[in-house]
């Protein structure tokens, strides 16, 4: 497991109340859907990926991040 | 235009008019409601059982601020909540989304309707409401994503900011938690904030709006800095740091303030019927509800406690009784020099003679002053009074004021006959309730 899904991961778990285990081997876990978020909960998930990563995540790209294998993807892609 | 204002076709409609005034009469008068449920989270214990057992033991629950750097601050202490498991009552997913004023609400509410033994059902949930205020509400909350605001700019303001700080989000976080779908408010005035809840929730159950209401208050402001500090720059504070726990003195000619403290105090009202059909244990009865405005000042109390006065009669009238009928007052007594006075002057203006033969106590020697929780909690306190047939005492008596010169119950709680007893609340901005309650046999 890469470093930065163990951190996305560890942020997707604080941030919605979930245990980490609940995402092993389902990196296809939609936020809302299988995490239990509201719309409120996934304005603040992103907020705490672009502390941790520091960057700035636009909110149309934002709006895109539904699955813990997209806020991955999109860190590796964008943060350093 | 004359003839349709002529007396004789304008008549029948007054007596119509009449006739409806008189059936709202005998409909309100046929419902009477009783506390079914307490709920307690107090510096001295986050149960109802300790606290009451800490209240008649005369302990105080006083201690040194910790929370934050407070030693540039005037007064240093104040009434903290510690040790309280929110995760008991709610998710921790949802509590690090909430001020720690909602947490304490939150808490009481759970315990309240625990006590009641209500059970909450697709039929009855939409007779059943919410009435918890907060006289501030979330001010440490705002400090703090302030604080982020300022170090991080706007895009740091999390989106919970709003829910997690507002004063009804105690009210809507009950409902929500039991599907309780009735009446959902919170007001919001000051120290008096739990009082006008509970008595505005009185109203709504003998209206007919619904039959159960969760009433009370919360607050958390030892906490802020900016509260402390407001508070003690308006000179409110008692600035006795060496001893805490004999700052809070209501009477005592060496009192020099009201201490802050934290909270929440929540009972359950309930249409008497609906009480009796389900077998639920009954506290006590609410008989009387009655409000005033000072129009004098934003902090002082009116002149000779006039609108405290009025408020105590208003109540009174409410309840169809005499002063004569009174035996027990839980006091506003906060420990401020002119209030203390003007409570005084205003209990016998309300009750004359009788004033001298009351028991009268204030709650907050031990508490302190819990704001808008203060209302809650000395409901939950004179229920408790009339239910256990004990007048809780005024600690930290040892000279009493004689501007103040009723019987205060000094130091040690009394057994005595509470039949019927009567709780005070007066807040800034000359906004004032009284409560009365009645021993249910």
């Amino acid at each position: 497991m890469s470093n930065v899904e163990e951190r996305v991961k560890k942020i997707v778990a604080e941030q919605l109340g979930v245990k980490p285990e609940d995402m092993v081997n389902a990196n296809d876990s939609s936020f809302v859907d299988d995490l239990g978020a509201d719309s409120l909960d996934t304005v603040e998930l992103v907020m705490a990926l672009e502390e941790e990563f520091e960057c700035e995540i636009p909110d149309d790209e934002a709006e895109k991040i539904t699955t813990v294998q997209q806020a991955i993807d999109y860190v590796t892609k964008n943060a350093s | 235009m004359d003839e349709f204002f002529h007396p004789l076709t304008v008549t029948p409609s007054f007596s119509i008019l009449f006739y409806l005034f008189f059936l709202r009469y005998i409909t309100l008068s046929k419902r009477r409601v009783v506390i079914t449920g307490l709920g307690a989270v107090t510096p001295l214990a986050n149960t109802v059982a300790e606290t009451w057992d800490g209240i008649v033991n005369g302990r105080s629950g006083i201690s040194a601020i910790d929370s934050f750097d407070i030693s540039p601050f005037a007064s240093t202490f104040g009434g903290v909540i510690r040790n309280l498991d929110i995760s008991q009552y709610i998710s921790e997913k949802d509590a690090k989304r909430m001020d720690g004023f909602i947490h304490y609400g939150i808490a009481a509410g759970c315990q309240a309707l625990d006590d009641s033994g209500l059970e909450i059902t697709e039929a009855n949930a939409e007779r059943i409401g919410v009435a918890i205020g907060a006289g501030i509400g979330g001010v440490t909350g705002i400090e703090e994503c302030y604080a982020t605001y300022e170090k991080g700019g706007p895009r740091r303001i999390s989106p919970f900011f709003v829910p997690g700080n507002i004063i009804n989000m105690i009210s809507g976080n009950l409902s929500i938690k039991y599907g309780l779908k009735g009446p959902n408010f919170a007001i919001v005035t000051a120290c008096t904030t739990g009082t006008h809840n509970i008595g505005d929730a009185l109203r709504i159950i003998q209206y007919g709006d619904a039959d159960v209401m969760v009433a009370g208050g919360a607050e958390r402001c030892t906490s802020s800095p900016t509260a402390m500090g407001g508070f003690a720059s308006a000179k409110a504070l008692s600035r006795r740091n060496d001893n805490p726990q004999a700052a809070s003195r209501p009477w005592d000619r060496d009192r020099d303030g009201f201490v802050l403290s934290d909270g929440a105090g929540v009972v359950v009202l309930e249409e008497l019927e609906h009480a009796k059909a389900r077998g639920a244990k009954i506290y006590a009865e609410v008989i009387g509800y009655g409000m005033s405005g000072d129009a004098y000042h934003i902090t002082s109390p009116a002149p000779g406690g006039e609108g405290a006065a009025r408020c105590m009669r208003n109540a009174m009238r409410d309840a169809q009784l005499n002063p004569e009928n009174i035996d027990y007052i839980n006091a506003h007594g906060t420990s401020t020099p002119a209030g203390d006075v003007g409570e005084t002057q205003a209990m016998k203006a309300a009750l004359g003679e009788h004033a001298y033969k009351v028991a009268v106590s204030s709650t907050k020697s031990m508490l302190g002053h819990m704001l808008g929780a203060a209302g809650g909690i000395e409901a939950v306190l004179t229920v408790l009074s009339i239910k256990n047939q004990i007048a809780p005492p005024t600690i930290n008596m040892e000279n009493q004021d004689p501007q103040c010169d009723l019987d205060f119950v000094p130091n040690v709680a009394r057994p005595m006959k509470i039949d019927i007893a009567m709780s005070n609340s007066f807040g800034f901005g000359g906004t004032n309730g009284t409560l009365i309650f009645k021993r249910y046999l």
